[in-house]
């Protein structure tokens, strides 16, 4: 088990790298300077070199990419272009918000998904397995912010229970904040919990027709119990796969979902530095996002191992 | 027991609010959110948007009518040679951190933002200054180079405002000025509050404790947030074709104004064919305004002939310069050797005014026998490196949002590659003018020959869609300059 994390952490380290390098690299050749953005088109040339000078825009490109990584190493992100302020302390602000909103939207997804795909799976064809089916397909086909966009016309501009969007911050209470995310968190899990349904209706239906299942039934184990101990343990592990690899769409869909909902979130803050082309910020939150992908498919593997003993045996 | 008592706090509580007391909060919605709070450092709109006469104040300011009023300055004289300014300034009035406002911030202010290092994004207002002198604490003795018919108006902008020695460096992140509202947060990415300045100099011409702008950049959540109530108003709405919805909610009051945003589908005059004026011309000839407008801004903005803005007092109605004629426009091409026709280009950003605008440029265009194909760009950073630096470009769309930016086509490096010399001198000289009648004579030429030789096509002024709770008094409707000034607004009862 202790080999089997380690291989998999040099790996991690060995793949973050080439992340980190890649992402310079693109950013390098993308058009766009920002000196010229801050200053807009009535800016004289001697201006525009000042500012550039005073980003450090007019230093060699290998010398700035050592820059950025000895600094990441020391854990120093750099000072935001736009913002001025360090790119640290901006991260830390978003992550308030994306952080919370991705693990509640995923608490959703997977409180709705594995109730509803086992029991859709227990009784094949029945009116809750129909019901689920109706469910995915409408999940699957309807986009993250189009739903957001719903919730906001009918629970806040129609009964008014909830804000139009915004945060206030956790400052104010815990329960504004809940109140704020709540909505984008489930306009975010439900697409990603229609797909979660359908993977554990059909993997809870393969691990059924499987003989040992057969065999456990045959002994005298009742229908509830064979579920509970038997099938639901072994149709996780395709379950778990899925999760791992939606865990990233979380990410990636609370771009969209922030924009709807107006929040303060770690996507917003990336689709608008790169609207600016705040280089240093974009960097920093390509490298943010990958790395915890990178991370959350390490935990997955090591889920693996946890959730199927033969896997701890070969490793 | 305790619900007794319960019932006697909450009696007690809403006895202490007065009956009828008028609401004293605001909170403003703003679809992009300023990079720092400090408009004498960098260019965007949003920063003067939020800071301009509510936090910061400069010698002079612009009125809701685009002209100049005293504000930290109460008077000045000029010199009858136009080179000597001396300006008596308030006294009594403090900055956010109890510090003390003289003329030597005001030498201060300027001498930083004309200072090699600076970055001030309109270096051009100090350009005429020569030297700056403190005789006494109230009193700041100005001398130009050469005169300057706009120097005291632009003196009124963001970029000129006063900031002290002890803080500007700070500005950015926490704003310190003289203005009647003070700094109090910035939820990046959310919201920045602001609230009043208890020791303000101008007693009592506030009426709001609070201001709250708020940074949505949607257009369906702007709307969202204005229907339940999270944002009292939105002084430039992203949603044009919802606009008129809220002009019949008597809960909104929703007022259609002009900003300084004059758009227009540049053309670039130094490449075949538009080095020729009558292709220049057949291509406006071609173009029904008031069809784009309601295409493009939902029937909202004023077509405009030249390049000045309706909200100056200069301004001039040159549309019948070279009006909708699609007959006038075949005959122009045929005379310039195009009558098969012509295949052009046009680098179209992202921003919906200028996309839509495209596309009906693109159909109006083929009526007059010219294929206009649409080549989608990112505004600002692929725009700025394609079409503003390197001149790559056929035909272009932008609205340029600079309160008196005509002179950017006597520029000879500007993306245009317009050369007219006559009009070079022309802008020149009225730049120069002090008298207000001979400038204003001056600039109203300068309108009638862009007008004439059409170096790109002029459509019309963009909008400034206010919305608003019916509550709420004292916002303005038209923006002479980009800000959002919420000093004189209060809510009725």
């Amino acid at each position: 088990m202790l080999r089997l994390i380690l291989s998999r952490l040099v790996s991690l380290a060995i793949t973050l790298l080439a992340v980190s390098l890649a992402i310079f690299l693109i950013l390098e050749v993308l058009p766009g300077d920002p000196a010229a953005i801050m200053l807009g088109t009535s800016a004289r040339e001697d201006t525009l070199a000042a500012l550039r000078q005073e980003l450090g825009l007019d230093q060699p490109a290998l010398l700035r990419y050592l820059q950025w990584i000895g600094g990441l190493l020391q854990g120093d992100l750099g000072t935001s272009i736009t913002y001025k302020m360090p790119v640290s302390t901006l991260v830390a602000e978003r992550m308030n918000v994306t952080l919370p909103l991705s693990f509640l939207a995923i608490l959703i997804s997977t409180a709705l998904a594995l109730p509803l795909g086992v029991a859709a799976a227990a009784r094949r064809d029945g009116p809750v397995d129909r019901a689920v089916l109706v469910f995915s397909q409408l999940g699957v086909a309807v986009p993250n912010f189009w739903i957001g966009l719903l919730f906001i016309l009918f629970f806040s501009t129609w009964l008014g229970w909830f804000p139009a969007g915004g945060f206030p911050g956790w400052g104010n209470g815990l329960w504004p904040a809940f109140q704020a995310l709540l909505l984008p968190a489930v306009a975010l899990a439900l697409p990603q919990a229609a797909v979660l349904t359908r993977v554990t209706r059909s993997a809870t239906l393969e691990v059924i027709g499987a003989d040992f299942v057969r065999t456990a039934r045959a002994k005298g184990v009742d229908k509830g119990s064979t579920l509970r101990r038997h099938v639901v343990p072994n149709a996780l592990i395709p379950v778990t796969t899925i999760l791992g690899l939606q865990l990233s769409f979380f990410f990636g869909g609370a771009i969209l979902v922030e924009n709807v909902f107006n929040l303060p979130g770690l996507g917003r803050l990336a689709y608008q530095a790169l609207n600016q082309r705040d280089l240093v910020v974009i960097k920093d939150i390509v490298l943010i996002f990958s790395g915890l992908v990178i991370v959350v498919n390490f935990i997955v593997d090591i889920g693996y191992a946890i959730l199927d003993p033969r896997l701890r045996s070969r490793a | 027991m305790t619900k007794r008592l319960l019932t006697a706090a909450l009696l007690l509580a809403v006895s202490v609010i007065p009956a009828h007391a008028a609401k004293t909060s605001l909170v403003v919605g703003m679809p992009i959110e300023p990079p720092g709070l400090d408009p004498t450092v960098a260019a965007p709109v949003a920063i003067r948007e939020v800071t301009w006469v509510n936090l910061y104040e400069g010698l002079v300011r612009i009125d809701k009518a685009g002209k100049v009023q005293p504000l930290l300055a109460k008077s000045w004289e000029i010199a009858p040679d136009g080179l000597t300014y001396t300006f008596r300034l308030q006294e009594g009035v403090k900055f956010h951190d109890g510090s003390t406002f003289d003329s030597a911030d005001v030498k201060f202010a300027f001498d930083r933002a004309r200072d090699p290092k600076s970055t001030n994004a309109q270096k051009q207002i100090f350009a005429p200054i020569s030297s700056i002198e403190t005789p006494d604490p109230a009193t700041v003795v100005i001398r130009l180079k050469e005169t300057s018919g706009n120097f005291l108006y632009y003196l009124g902008w963001g970029d000129a405002v006063i900031v002290a020695p002890e803080t500007a460096a700070n500005n950015a992140a926490n704003p310190v000025g003289t203005g009647p509202f003070k700094f109090k947060s910035w939820t990046r990415g959310d919201r920045v509050e602001l609230t009043r300045n208890a020791d303000y100099w101008q007693k009592d011409k506030t009426k709001l404790d609070t201001v709250t702008f708020r940074f949505i950049s949607d257009a369906q959540a702007q709307v969202a947030a204005l229907r339940a109530g999270d944002v009292d108003a939105f002084p430039n709405l992203g949603a044009s074709e919802l606009f008129a919805e809220f002009q019949k909610d008597a809960r909104f009051k929703a007022v259609a104004g002009n900003t300084e945003g004059e758009t227009v589908a540049g053309l670039n005059s130094a490449k075949k064919p538009f080095d020729d004026v009558r292709v220049r011309r057949a291509l406006m000839h071609a173009v029904d305004r008031k069809t784009l407008i309601e295409g493009a801004y939902s029937g909202f903005g004023q077509p405009i002939g030249s390049f000045f803005s309706p909200n100056n007092p200069a301004f001039v109605d040159t549309t019948n310069v070279v009006p909708y004629d699609v007959e006038k426009a075949k005959a122009l091409l045929k005379e310039a050797g195009y009558g098969d026709g012509l295949s052009i280009t046009i680098k179209s950003p992202q921003m919906a005014y200028a996309s839509r605008s495209a596309e009906l440029l693109s159909a109006m265009l083929s009526e007059a026998g010219v294929e206009l194909k649409i080549i989608p760009t990112e505004f600002p950073a692929k725009w700025i490196e394609e079409v503003f630096k390197a001149k790559d470009y056929d035909m272009t769309i932008v609205s340029h949002t600079e309160p008196l930016d005509i002179d950017i086509f006597a520029r000879d490096s500007y993306y245009f590659n317009y050369k007219n010399e006559k009009f070079k001198a022309l802008v020149a000289e009225a730049a120069k003018t002090t008298d207000e009648k001979a400038r204003f004579a001056k600039y109203a030429e300068a309108q009638k020959i862009l007008a004439e030789d059409v170096p790109a096509l002029f459509l019309f002024q963009l909008p400034k869609l206010g919305v608003w709770n019916a509550k709420v008094q004292g916002l303005w409707e038209n923006s002479p300059i980009p800000s959002n000034d919420v000093t004189e607004v209060s809510w009725t009862e």
